[in-house]
């Protein structure tokens, strides 16, 4: 269960960034954006996938959050 | 001659070469030709991996880089080398980290303090002692703020509680008092060290004062500037820069800044924080995005070009008022700047340079040489993670030569055969590079020269690319490789 930072970048996307490898990826696809739910699979730009508790309302970024590798 | 990708990549296997199979094969993935249509490098470079047994790397430890680099310049504190005195002593003030104030009463950044580990100290433990040098420090200098222990090596291998020692003592003094763990041993760079610095001051600094109320009133113009280390004065000139459109600097990390601005920052929100060295601070940053909702702006005030780029792009973040300044600004400066690339420009246009530095020069300095029409032909952080080449690409000329964590061999190789008119790198380099009749700039502490940002260094900074190109030395010396050969003369004579 990495631990990951979601925020919003410049241009506005969505950015992953996972703190353990420094590493910063952008998401190309989230299941839930709101608003009513806000989570589940999402997928980054280098093709790996992710799934994430949704949350119940639209958090506010950035936020740590822990997330299972798909 | 400028190479394109494929002649960079051809240069790569021939370098290559001399190592044996399986050194060459791992080698080879740290090297690159750069493609600035690339917006990831993760897919062609591998970066922030142990250097391999047997090459010559660049790289420090990560004390280096939390007691060097991150604390170190916080001139209010004391930093203890925690361990033998080598590490602490040798590395004095080699970073050239400019402060305000007088040392050994109220600023210490100049100043070695060590814990002077003995073999006793490694055998019974070192904690007592440490207590004890807290009781000196606090005595002999009362206007210390704050005390940071960096750990060595030799702290972490026999287990010392720095932690307890430090908690228990902060309660008997009533100051801050900071356990790092940084032992050199840990990581395969100072880059860890900088991760290591970033999170004891989001445990131990920044939330001194949560939930207080700021000393000072805060304005809608405060901002922090983070990752500038005052080397050569760098943050004063950044922070005149900041204070002409009219912003008002709150902190500055760590460059001549003190403990209190630090703790103050969360309670003032400041509304924008200005990121210069990313590889260092974007720890701190997400950080303080996060818990503080205080956003993260990367800057870059090397050269006329970048600077103007930069500046806009922070005043987009505040209203017309300092947008208006920011024009006047550039306005003001662009007469001088013009003056200084018309003086400069026909004695350096054309000239081509090979970099090898560290956080964030490899990429931010291209436009300050550009600006000069110069050339960068090949560019390598010796502890660069991934995200900073995916930062760098853009900022390259397609086919350039990259290298992350570049052997000494390497760089040499690399220099035959590109032939540079000047390289720009560190001390450790310097000499080798002279030696091949290669001019050089030292660019991790401006060969003692500086400040570089912003549009007053600017001014030094072509100066000293010029002063170093078009010394005159260089004509008056012939290489061992071009002189005659020994005993020609004296055939002639004969
Ligand atoms: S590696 Fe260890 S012993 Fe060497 S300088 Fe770093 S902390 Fe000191």
């Amino acid at each position: 269960m990495p631990s990951v930072m979601l925020r919003n970048n410049a241009a506005g996307d969505l950015v992953f960034y996972i703190t353990k490898k420094d590493q910063e990826e952008t998401v190309v696809a989230l299941e839930h954006s709101g608003p009513n739910a806000w989570g589940g699979e999402i997928e980054l730009a280098d093709g790996s996938r992710f799934y994430l508790e949704p949350f119940a309302q639209t958090p506010k970024l950035p936020m740590t959050v822990r997330v299972k590798r798909l | 001659m400028t190479m394109n990708r494929q002649e960079t990549e051809q240069l790569i296997q021939e370098v290559l070469e001399v190592y044996p199979d399986a050194t060459g094969k791992q080698r080879a993935k740290h090297l690159m030709a750069n493609d600035p249509t690339l917006e990831k490098s993760n897919k062609c470079l591998v970066t922030n991996k142990k250097a391999l047994p047997g090459v010559m790397t660049a790289r420090g430890c990560a004390y280096a880089g939390s007691k060097g680099v991150v604390w170190g310049p916080i001139k209010d504190m004391v930093n203890i080398s925690h361990g033998p005195v080598g590490c602490g002593q040798l590395s004095r003030g080699g970073r050239r980290n400019y402060v305000t104030g007088y040392s050994g009463i109220n600023v210490f950044a100049e100043m070695n303090f060590t814990s002077d580990f003995q073999e006793k100290d490694v055998v019974f433990g070192g904690d007592k002692k440490l207590a004890t040098i807290i009781d000196e420090i606090n005595t002999l200098f009362p206007l210390v703020k704050g005390i940071s222990i960096q750990s060595e090596c030799p702290v972490g291998l026999i287990g010392d509680d720095i932690e307890a020692v430090a908690k228990q003592k902060a309660k008997e003094i009533g100051k801050t008092i900071v356990p790092a763990r940084c032992e050199g041993f840990r990581g395969v760079s100072q880059s860890l060290g900088h991760h290591v610095a970033n999170d004891t001051l989001r445990d131990w600094v920044l939330s001194n004062r949560d939930g207080q109320e700021p000393t000072i009133e805060s304005t809608p113009y405060d901002v922090v500037l983070t990752g500038d280390y005052n080397v050569g004065g760098d943050a004063w000139a950044s922070r005149v820069l900041m204070e002409s459109i009219g912003l008002r600097v709150i902190g500055q990390w760590s460059g001549d800044g003190t403990l209190s601005e630090l703790e103050l920052i969360p309670s003032l929100k400041p509304k924008l924080n200005l990121l210069h060295c990313y590889r260092s601070m974007n720890y701190i940053s997400r950080h303080m995005e996060e818990k503080y909702g205080i956003p993260w702006l990367e800057y870059n005030f090397f050269g006329p070009t970048q600077i103007a780029k930069s500046l806009r792009a922070i005043a987009a973040r505040f209203d017309e008022t300092i947008q208006a300044n920011v024009e006047r600004v550039i306005a003001e400066n662009q007469a001088e700047m013009d003056a200084i690339i018309a003086k400069f420009r026909p004695r350096l246009e054309g000239k081509r340079v090979m970099l090898f530095v560290g956080g964030l020069r490899p990429r931010h300095v291209i436009g300050a040489y550009e600006d000069l029409g110069m050339e960068i032909i090949g560019t390598g952080y010796e502890f660069a993670h991934n995200d900073d080449y995916d930062r760098t690409f853009k900022e390259l000329q397609d086919g350039a030569l990259i290298y992350d964590d570049a052997t000494s061999f390497e760089l040499e190789a690399f220099a035959e055969r590109l032939k540079p008119d000047l390289i720009g790198s560190g001390i450790k380099e310097k000499f080798v590079f002279h030696k091949m009749g290669i001019p050089f700039r030292q660019l991790h502490s401006w060969d003692y020269s500086g400040p570089y940002h912003g549009y007053d260094g600017f001014a030094i900074f072509a100066r000293d690319m010029d002063m170093a190109i078009n010394n005159p030395c260089w004509k008056k010396m012939t290489p061992p490789w071009k002189q005659k050969a020994v005993g020609a003369d004296l055939a002639e004579a004969a």
